[in-house]
């Protein structure tokens, strides 16, 4: 039954050519960036746009590897591949080489890799593999607390690193348990509990008076509040004791919350991280320094306009107000020189991408594919969501790539990888019996 | 199992709605706000400025008085600085270790990457020597600037000084910025706006570093710098000297104009100062000695010194007694020493006389006959009505009443009217008897050595003036204010004015005359002496002047504070500069020397006092 004539012959030219777009647009982006008049050539290897030429160079290569092995070979190995990686992260974290405080690269001369990268599809195969076995119900605790070791232990491993970033990038995986039938509960308390971190972060730092003399701080006041919204609910439901039980331990969790976020902040953050989230918020401002990376990069953006001032004119970003501006903030690139329309066009590519990949997934008649087309389309969402978010002032400065755009060896090559393994599978679907 | 893949719809949800978010920020970020768009205009954009060269000053004949000379700002950028020997640094500039630390402290705090003054107007010679070793301190660059430079090293209170605006100036003219320099007196304030040029402006975009990039839009929105106007003064630069020169040692002023325009051609104060002093970073170590010198020498007296007219006031007296018909030409009144004193002289049987002889007693009975015509019954009435009239006729002279010439803080003088005796005395409760010294141009009155050589024009011209100015020409416009072409006329009849001229000629050239000193060969001097009361000390000698009789070509008045009787020493002073102005140079050098050496500077202390003169 095998087509082993013609690797090319099922692959989806859709995602590939999206692939192939948004990998464009990133190097485009990136000689921009780093645009000078000095050097000419796009081979300079000296400047960023000729090594990103490398990068993408090998990254095809790679792509076209993972193209000729047999799917299956990913099925079969992908617990070895996994068990590899977390050998592979000890090592880093006992041999590795620090750069900006992380202490998460190999260097082999001056070429560095970033093993951390390649943890998301390692850890993407595993769970894949993990889920898929027969008998796994995602209800069962077992279940639950497997896949959690998982998704745990690489994220612990880049934690230790000192990667925040990174380590964050492995809660996108609860997309994909949500899909595999984890309750939709989960995802709601865990909403739930982000909501009121944020609204207790900005009452905090209030007092409020009543009455002229009743004098409560903010915390308390959300107390007070949920308290009535919790009576409420009794009130008008009155249903079963059950219930009851429910919205108190509700109230109860709520309150314990509140009050960690104050314990959290105080004593558990370090203050620059405190500080990053308070800018975020507007509680803060500081234009200077943590709030600084995010306001130049809103100028860039913002500065493009419309139609944006052209490939190369972007003063903001040629002249380095902007930093990181190959890396984390390439998007400020695209914002100040394609506008509004370069934005947009990225954001529908980006969304495009992780829709047809859902659709491939769910086309797969392997469980282990779709899971993996999940986690693939989860982990890209993740990062765009992070990246653009900050880079926009929506979310917190956490320096994670954008995929296939952001300048860097490491993170194309794993994306690169990520996406081809999830493509070969697609390619192979017909192949594979259920 | 089904209901599972329901959920692909959720996800699916979720991914479109942060997309749509995304979309939306940016659309307000992109296209709604516009803030971003100007703070990446003030992140890239720094305007350098092209100061403009201010404008020349010429004199009158096309003497260069102020040009500019090339200085240097010594800039620091912050972040630039290496290890340097401080010390040897400090000594190469000349600087204290304490200074160099809050100075570059102060550059530090307000930016690392920009640059900030360091050490401002290094003049071209100091910083030759600097420029050598430079390189040595990495951070430290200079940028060009130009200083006033005053080669006749004269006119100081004429052409003022310049320096750098205040934060007042700039809060109330939104031209200013700091760093400009702006004229601080004299005429480099009275025509700041004229010298100053226009500013340049280069755009030039700078990277995060504030490295030059590059010029913003092709420099299209650029400007050049427009250098400032050359203007032609009307002081003779010879005349303004041989003044200065004459004044040595001795405390007033001379103010020569050309009646015939009212072009003022030497104007001087003595004490005065050489103008080089206070240029650059000269001015903080200088102005302070020179501002408290007991002699005040950034006094500017012959526009600020206000001091009775004495004896040369019998010429206006005398002219508004023919003007309003109460005396002739022919009148004569006895020399009745009771009410005010005189000196032994033959009567003055006529106008002519009187002035010559600069009898007292004469102008008391003038000055009656001015105040008290019969109006009223009442004495006090009478001179009420007397004074009014008279108080106006007076101002008509330019007394009294601020002249309004191109120089800053001018004084106006002061002549009684009814309003101030009236609060002085009360109303009604003053007449002729109490306010008579005012007739021999003593007490209350006061007027400034700008109005007395302002009378001597007005003499000269018989009866008409134009507003003493030093304003001579614009180069490349023909026009100076329309104020000063404004013909003011006193109200006095041309023929009243030929006894006064008789008078003044026989001053100088009778016997018998009170100013024999201001005698010049060849040319017929007119002039009146007077002498100032001075409740502090020695009282000051003046002269009135012009010259020739006819068709005159210079009028002048000199004040020497404490010299006593004013044909001594403001007589000869004043004929001196006619002659050298008249003739180009002086013939009676015992006349020169004796005034060259003269030393009047010590001269205060009060003498008994028996007769005005
Ligand atoms: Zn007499």
């Amino acid at each position: 039954m095998r087509n082993q004539k013609n690797i090319f012959a099922n692959i989806d030219n859709i995602t590939v050519i999206l692939y192939v777009v948004l990998v464009f647009i990133g190097w485009i982006s990136i000689y921009a960036a780093v645009y000078n008049e000095e050097h000419h050539s796009i081979f300079d290897i000296s400047q960023r746009y000729g090594m990103q030429l490398l990068w993408i160079s090998a990254a095809f290569v790679i792509a076209l590897i993972i193209l000729l092995i047999d799917a299956q070979f990913y099925t079969a190995f992908a617990y070895p591949i996994f068990i590899g990686l977390l050998l592979t992260l000890i090592g880093v974290l006992l041999f590795g080489a620090e750069v900006k405080g992380s202490k998460s690269w190999f260097k082999i001369g001056s070429f560095a890799l970033q093993p951390s990268e390649f943890g998301k599809f390692a850890t993407a195969l595993a769970l894949a593999k993990y889920l898929s076995t027969m008998n796994i119900k995602m209800q069962d605790l077992k279940t639950k607390l497997i896949a959690s070791v998982i998704i745990g232990a690489p994220a612990i491993l880049i934690l230790l690193q000192n990667d925040t970033g990174s380590t964050l990038v492995y809660a996108s995986f609860v997309f994909v348990l949500y899909r595999e039938g984890l309750s939709g509960n989960v995802l709601l308390i865990a909403l739930y509990t982000a909501f009121l971190f944020v609204i207790s972060l900005l009452m905090r730092i209030n007092t409020f008076t009543f009455f002229s003399n009743l004098v409560l701080t903010g915390d308390q006041l959300l107390i007070v509040i949920l308290a009535l919204i919790a009576a409420l609910i009794i009130y008008v439901t009155q249903r079963t004791k059950k219930f009851w039980m429910i919205v108190v331990a509700g109230f109860i969790f709520s309150a314990g919350l509140i009050f960690s976020v104050d314990y959290i902040f105080e004593n558990v953050l370090e203050p620059h991280q405190s500080k990053r989230i308070n800018v975020l918020l507007g509680i803060e401002s500081d234009p200077k320094g943590a709030g600084y990376n995010v306001n130049q990069s809103l100028i860039a953006i913002g500065s493009g306009g419309f139609a944006g001032k052209g490939f190369l004119e972007g003063t903001q970003t040629k002249f380095d107000f902007v930093p990181e501006q190959s890396t984390d903030f390439i998007f400020c690139t695209i914002g100040e020189e394609w506008g509004f329309l370069g934005s947009f066009v990225l954001i529908c590519l980006y969304v495009g991408l992780f829709l047809r990949i859902i659709f491939l997934a769910e086309r797969q008649r392997s469980i282990f594919s779709r899971i993996y087309g999940y986690a693939v389309a989860s982990i890209l969402f993740f990062h765009f969501l992070i990246n653009i978010g900050m880079a926009i002032g929506l979310a917190p400065v956490i320096g994670i790539p954008l995929p296939f755009i952001s300048y860097g060896g490491s993170s194309l090559w794993s994306f690169t990888i990520l996406l081809f393994i999830f493509i070969k599978l697609d390619a192979e679907r017909i192949n594979v019996l259920r | 199992m089904n209901n599972l893949s329901d959920r692909k719809v959720v996800i699916a949800f979720i991914f479109l709605i942060i997309g749509l978010i995304f979309i939306l920020r940016l659309f307000y970020v992109q296209i709604i706000n516009n803030k971003y768009k100007i703070d990446s205009d003030q992140n890239v954009l720094r305007e350098v400025i092209q100061y403009p060269a201010r404008g020349l000053i010429y004199d009158r004949n096309g003497v260069l008085l102020v040009y500019n000379e090339a200085a240097y700002d010594l800039m620091v950028v912050p972040r630039l600085v290496k290890e340097i020997d401080t010390l040897e640094f400090c000594q190469l500039l000349g600087i204290k270790l304490e200074d160099f630390r809050t100075k570059f402290y102060k550059a530090r705090d307000y930016s690392r990457y920009k640059p900030s003054v360091f050490e401002k107007e290094i003049s071209s010679k100091e910083y030759a020597k600097i420029q050598e070793k430079l390189f040595a301190y990495p951070g430290f660059y200079a940028q060009t600037r130009t200083l006033r430079k005053y080669p006749r090293e004269s006119a100081a209170h004429v052409l003022g000084y310049i320096g750098e605006v205040n934060q007042k100036i700039i809060d109330n003219d939104s031209y200013y910025k700091s760093g400009d320099y702006i004229g601080k007196s004299g005429i480099e304030l009275s025509y700041e706006s004229l010298l100053r040029g226009k500013r340049g402006v280069k755009r030039v975009l700078v990277d995060v570093h504030n490295r030059e990039k590059g010029s913003y839009m092709d420099g299209e929105l650029d400007t050049m710098a427009v250098t400032g106007e050359t203007i032609y003064l009307s002081i003779d630069a010879i005349i303004q000297e041989y003044g200065e020169k004459l004044m040595q040692n001795k405390r007033g002023s001379i103010v020569a104009i050309e009646p015939e325009t009212g072009e003022i051609l030497a104007l001087v104060s003595a004490p005065a100062y050489n103008p080089n002093l206070l240029v650059g970073r000269d001015v903080k170590k200088n102005y302070p000695v020179l501002s408290n010198d007991e002699l005040k020498p950034l006094f500017n007296r012959a526009l600020m010194a206000s001091y009775p007219p004495g004896s040369t006031f019998k010429t206006v007296q005398a002219l508004i007694a023919l003007q309003d018909g109460v005396i002739n030409e022919q009148t004569g009144f006895p020399c009745i020493k009771s009410n005010v004193g005189c000196h032994n002289h033959p009567t003055a049987t006529d106008v002519v006389s009187s002035i010559k002889m600069s009898c007292n007693p004469y102008y008391f009975s003038v000055f009656r006959k001015i105040l008290l015509q019969n109006k009223s019954t009442s004495l006090f009435k009478d001179s009420e009505i007397g004074l009014a009239q008279w108080s106006k006729q007076v101002k008509k002279f330019g007394l009294g009443v601020r002249l309004e010439t191109d120089l800053p803080s001018i004084q106006k003088g002061f002549i009684p009217d009814v309003d101030f005796y009236d609060k002085w005395y009360g109303k009604g409760r003053w007449a002729f008897s109490t306010i008579y010294s005012l007739s021999i141009g003593q007490g209350e009155i006061g007027v400034v050595p700008l109005q007395m050589a302002n009378l001597s024009t007005i003499l000269a011209n018989r009866g008409y003036f134009y507003t003493p100015h030093l304003l001579k020409r614009i180069e490349k416009t023909d026009t100076i204010p329309s104020i000063f072409k404004i013909k003011h006329q006193v109200g006095v009849e041309a023929k009243y004015f030929t006894p006064i001229v008789e008078g003044m000629l026989k001053v100088v050239e009778e016997a018998g005359g009170t100013a024999r000193r201001a005698k010049i060969d060849s040319i017929q001097v007119c002039g009146k002496t007077g002498t100032a009361q001075n409740p502090h000390g020695e009282d000051h000698s003046i002269f009135i002047a012009f010259a020739p009789k006819d068709n005159p070509k210079i009028a002048i008045a000199v004040y020497i504070e404490n010299a006593g009787f004013g044909g001594t020493w403001a007589a000869p002073i004043a004929s001196l500069i006619m002659e050298k102005y008249l003739k180009g140079s002086i013939k009676d050098l015992e006349k020169e020397k004796r005034i060259l050496e003269a030393n009047l500077m010590e001269v205060v202390q009060k003498k008994n006092k028996t007769s005005i003169h």
